[in-house]
């Protein structure tokens, strides 16, 4: 019996670990490809490649950060300030996504205040 | 395996891995900030002018319409009436005066400068004879040296009877008006700083010195009050404030100080009406 559910577990791990590392790989193909549209100013494009890759592997803290930038563009604040969140909560040692959220808060903080006054 | 191979490939993957972790790209962002005020309705804009006091070394009405509707018509797409200044400490005190007898509510203003200029955006004849300003008015006007005494005239940025018709007069514009203080302001305070000095031994020594200082500057708190012309309702309005000081040996004409401080708030005034980007950047990760 636990002989057979080794072998269960091993073959879902061969079967399941490279399933994972295809999401990834694609999903950094797409990010990859948003970083050059962004990098054009082809923001839209970028967005929605980075939509993607976040679809794809939603546990890629660095898709979740260039989405969050891509909607920040957008004027899209409160998606970006989720996006955002979420990249941190993956990636919570990121001293980069950090520095992108401390930048978008001011701005966006402010704009809160200027629409509350 | 030897153990300079082990720190070989350990150093090797860290660099690997260090070369994965710092793949990244900055990018120039402009990041929009919505209009607080949806002004599709609106073509033309009517900066009617300010109720303004504190110093007089700066005419702040006429100055703060001057700026407001050149920064208008070069930062936004509506077309801005050229008209005569309305002199509203005047008709806000013969509001006043006409509220003075216990009547309920807020009377209107009702009378508009004699001859209103027809509705263009060519300026006005200059012979409008605004509002005959008796003494009274004028001592009034001169007495506005703080927020308090500006308070009992604000009240007809209330009258919107008073507002649609001026903006009927003007085909029912989006109408800018509102208060303007600005105030001389003078400090006198200890400061700590820190002063360089060098030790017998040539080290350089910090030391955290408290210093009496005395400073002086002015005080700019304009509250802006944006009215729909063809109602003559308050849409939106809002107060800021700013200050500058400098060392009292310095001396800063108020008129300079005026634009040092309206350069700061024109900003968050026309982020009001026109949606503004504030440009910076952010890091794109692999």
């Amino acid at each position: 019996m636990p002989l057979r559910m080794f072998v269960l577990a091993a073959a879902l791990l061969t079967v399941a670990v490279p399933a994972f590392a295809d999401a990834r790989e694609e999903a950094k193909a797409q990010v990859e490809f948003g970083i050059k549209a962004a990098q054009n100013e082809l923001w839209k494009e970028a967005t929605y490649r980075w939509e993607k890759a976040t679809q794809l592997d939603p546990s890629y803290a660095e898709a979740w950060n260039n989405l969050a930038i891509g909607y920040e563009y957008q004027g899209r604040f409160d998606d970006a300030d989720a996006a955002y969140q979420r990249a941190l909560k993956l990636d919570s040692k990121s001293a980069l996504i950090r520095q992108n959220y401390d930048l978008f808060k001011e701005i966006h903080d402010r704009t809160k205040r200027r629409r509350d006054r | 395996m030897t153990a300079r191979n082990v720190a070989a490939i350990a150093s090797l993957s860290l660099l690997g891995l260090t070369a994965a972790c710092t793949s990244f790209y900055e990018v120039p962002i402009e990041t929009p900030i919505q209009a607080k005020l949806d002004v599709g309705a609106f073509r033309r804009v009517l900066v009617a002018g300010f109720i303004s006091g504190g110093t007089d070394d700066v005419d702040a009405n006429m100055e703060t319409v001057r700026l407001l509707r050149s920064q208008l018509r070069t930062k936004t797409n509506l077309r801005v009436i050229e008209a005569e200044v309305l002199p509203l400490v005047q008709l806000a005190g013969k509001q006043a005066q006409s509220n003075a007898p216990a009547t309920d509510g807020i009377a209107p203003v009702g009378e508009l400068p004699a001859s209103a200029p027809p509705a263009s955006t060519q300026p006005p004849a200059a012979n409008t004879p605004a509002v005959a300003i008796s003494a009274e008015d004028k001592a009034k006007a001169e007495a506005i040296r703080t927020r308090k005494d500006l308070e009992q005239y604000e009240r007809i940025f209330a009258d919107a009877a008073f507002w649609k018709k001026l903006g009927e007069e003007y085909e029912n514009p989006l109408i800018i008006t509102g208060t303007i203080m600005f105030t001389p302001q003078q400090t006198a305070r200890y400061e700590t700083e820190n002063r360089e000095t060098y030790d017998q031994l040539g080290r350089r020594v910090v030391v955290p010195t408290r210093t009496y200082r005395e400073r002086k500057g002015f005080v700019l708190e304009p509250k802006f009050v944006f009215i729909d012309g063809r109602t003559g309702a308050t849409l939106y309005s809002e107060t800021q404030r700013r200050e500058v000081l400098y060392p009292l040996s310095q001396s800063t004409p108020a008129l300079a100080s005026y634009f040092e401080l309206m350069d700061q708030l024109i900003p968050d005034f026309l982020g009001a009406l026109s949606t503004q980007k504030i440009r910076g950047s952010r890091i794109l990760l692999r």
